[in-house]
């Protein structure tokens, strides 16, 4: 902190009226004599701003140094509130692409882009039957690259399945949910659902035929549901009609109308990204507490397998 | 070969996504059988040579004596990172400006799309739907994968291959995911995508989609087929044939889980596997009676398809409650 203030000085005494004592001199040589000390302290706190990092604003934003040192770099990540999920060094061979893929930290960019898409859509989106199409129309003829937004919530949306799917494929293959990351897989399969469930419930938002049929042929199955569906096995016994059985409950009526539109919305928009969000914090946690990233780490042979303890 | 046809498919912009997916699966796939087979011949020379195992640094990828182990993350994967975003929202910039998101009529209750289809990550569920009934397709086997997937980390006995690729150390988990994976969700999402035309019907690729077409199949129900009549008959009928297809498919899987060779005359169906005799030392009695249930269930999928492609057989069990 001590060495250096580069921003000599405050503003008290910046300005040119330092007072009377000179009561011989003109009024003029004191304007003269003032506006060259003053001129004689910018010229000086312009130097000091060619090394910006020595500023007191830009240490108050930054917190640490951000020299060449090993040090800094470790803190550069450690204190920063966007990063500190990483931890200061990894694995060399881990930041390699051909162990990870990249997938994890893909599907959660992806999942950024839609929930920062899917905020500008829901100014322009009401979820009422009667506007809902109408509302799309406008966004796609009207505002200004409401097209582009639409289609990015859309692709991105296919974009996240795919990427949560791969990574699941990838964590499998490494054995990345062995100890003692047996947890966090079963937190990555709720994520999974989760993804799944956003993507579905998107899908009826736009009121058209596809989105229409597509929920329709989906939530029949919740008809079909052992015990609480009206058409399942045991169902009607139990006293299940299509106005009390759980897909009533998901549709809050007995056909896709506008309840269910209303419903699908708020799943949607607001109850799942939370939810999920949730998810996402513990997912990403436990990797960090259960030892960072699982490899490559250094193969095992048969030979050295250990007896497994008994409780 | 009605190829406008098969490009009015393909090129359908919500179809676009399993397209990526026929290609993005396999070469991953490939991408990671390629790194286990490098590790597991690394794997097979350390076993060989004791002396070598002590002093390796056990990886395929390069490292000499003086190389730290550890490299900052800052900016050593940061920058990977930031690579990463730029690169996915260019892709997702390009996708969304050549292609746009489709928007079909308004919603019209009177006017079913033929074929209706669910979206396509559900697909392999509704194609499942023509070999079962809704309340196996749509609500038991979705919760079966859910609570199975969930499982595995808590039935796989085998600490080997844990933050590295191999297939040699797990041939038999891999395996079995891959056959989940692939063949059962993949592949019947393509399916349902690319080869389901309107009534459901299978129009392989490059033939018309023909919205007149009927298909002559009669299914039989298979205590009908052995002349079983009356309903309790049926019904302890289709409980005997679903407890045998258990008791056998069990049988089988366990030969696999233990590693033991399974003799039927002059044929030999499965190997005796050594390692997998060793895991099976390991696994409790929790672990093995959940393992068998999933895979036996898992066994009844292709099974029942079989079933009915080959023998036109509908139900298997039939009761006034449920079928099977």
């Amino acid at each position: 902190m001590a060495e250096g203030n580069g921003t000599n000085g405050s503003g008290g005494n910046g300005a040119g009226g330092t007072g009377d004592n000179g009561a011989k001199k003109s009024p003029v040589a004191t304007l003269v004599e003032g506006a060259k000390a003053v001129q004689a302290q910018a010229v000086e706190e312009i130097k000091a701003l060619k090394q910006p990092e020595k500023t007191d604003v830009w240490k108050s934003v930054l917190r640490v140094k951000h020299d060449e040192t090993p040090r800094s770099r470790a803190l550069g990540v450690l204190s920063n509130v966007f990063l500190h999920l990483h931890p200061a060094k990894i694995n060399r061979d881990a930041v390699a692409y051909n162990y990870t893929w990249g997938m994890g930290g893909m599907t959660f960019y992806v999942y950024i882009t839609l929930v920062f898409t899917g905020t500008l859509l829901m100014f322009y989106y009401h979820p009422s039957k009667v506007v809902a199409f109408r509302d799309i129309l406008y966004l796609e003829h009207d505002v200004p690259f409401g097209k582009l937004l639409r289609n990015m919530h859309r692709w991105g949306a296919h974009l996240m399945v795919i990427m949560v799917e791969l990574h699941m494929f990838r964590v499998f293959l490494t054995g990345s949910y062995k100890k003692p990351r047996e947890f966090n897989w079963v937190v990555g399969v709720i994520l999974l659902v989760l993804t799944l469930l956003l993507s579905f419930t998107g899908y009826l938002l736009p009121d058209d035929q596809l989105g229409f049929w597509a929920v329709t042929v989906g939530t029949n199955m919740a008809r079909a549901t052992p015990l609480l569906g009206h058409d399942g096995p045991f169902g009607h016994q139990l006293g299940m009609t299509p106005f009390n059985d759980v897909r009533f409950g998901l549709l809050g009526g007995s056909i896709v109308d506008s309840n269910a539109l209303l419903r699908a919305y708020i799943w949607h928009c607001v109850a799942i990204p939370i939810i999920a969000s949730a998810f996402m914090v513990v997912h990403f946690w436990r990797v960090r507490k259960d030892g960072g990233i699982s490899g490559p780490a250094p193969l095992q042979l048969e030979t050295e397998m250990k007896e497994p303890k008994k409780i | 070969m009605d190829l406008h046809q098969l490009w009015t498919i393909i090129s359908l912009p919500d179809n676009v996504p399993i397209v990526l997916l026929m290609i993005v699966v396999p070469f991953y796939t490939w991408y990671a059988l390629r790194q286990a087979f490098a590790n597991d011949r690394l794997i097979a020379e350390l076993e060989a040579n004791p002396a070598l195992a002590k002093t390796h640094h056990r990886k395929t990828q390069p490292w000499k004596p003086g190389w730290a182990k550890e490299v900052h993350v800052w900016p050593y994967l940061l920058r990977i990172e930031f690579l990463a975003a730029i690169i996915v929202t260019l892709i997702l910039m390009v996708w969304s400006i050549t292609l746009n998101a489709p928007l079909e009529e308004p919603s019209n209750p009177t006017l079913t799309m033929n074929p209706s289809k669910a979206p396509w990550y559900f697909l392999g569920l509704q194609e499942m739907l023509v070999y079962f009934d809704p309340w196996i397709a749509g609500v038991v086997m979705p919760s079966l994968i859910i609570v199975g997937l969930m499982a595995i980390p808590y039935i796989d006995a085998n600490p080997l291959g844990n933050g590295y690729y191999t297939f040699k150390q797990r041939k038999s988990a891999i395996l079995t995911f891959i056959f989940g994976f692939i063949v059962l969700w993949v592949t019947m999402i393509v399916i349902g995508t690319l080869i389901r035309g309107p009534g459901w019907m299978w129009f392989w690729p490059g033939t018309t989609w023909d919205h007149n077409r009927l298909e002559f199949a009669v299914n039989r129900d298979l205590p009908d087929i052995f002349g079983v009549k009356g309903r309790i008959a049926k019904i302890f009928f289709g409980a005997i044939v679903c407890g045998l297809y258990a008791a056998v498919a069990g049988w089988f899987i366990h030969k696999l889980i233990a590693g033991r060779s399974l003799v039927i005359g002059k044929w030999k169906l499965i190997k005796e596997q050594p390692f997998n005799q060793k895991i099976f030392k390991r696994m409790s009695l929790l672990q093995y009676v959940v393992m068998q249930t999933f895979l036996i269930v898992m066994l009844a999928l292709p099974i029942k398809i079989l079933a009915r492609l080959l023998f036109r057989i509908k139900y298997v069990w039939v009761t006034p409650w449920f079928n099977v």
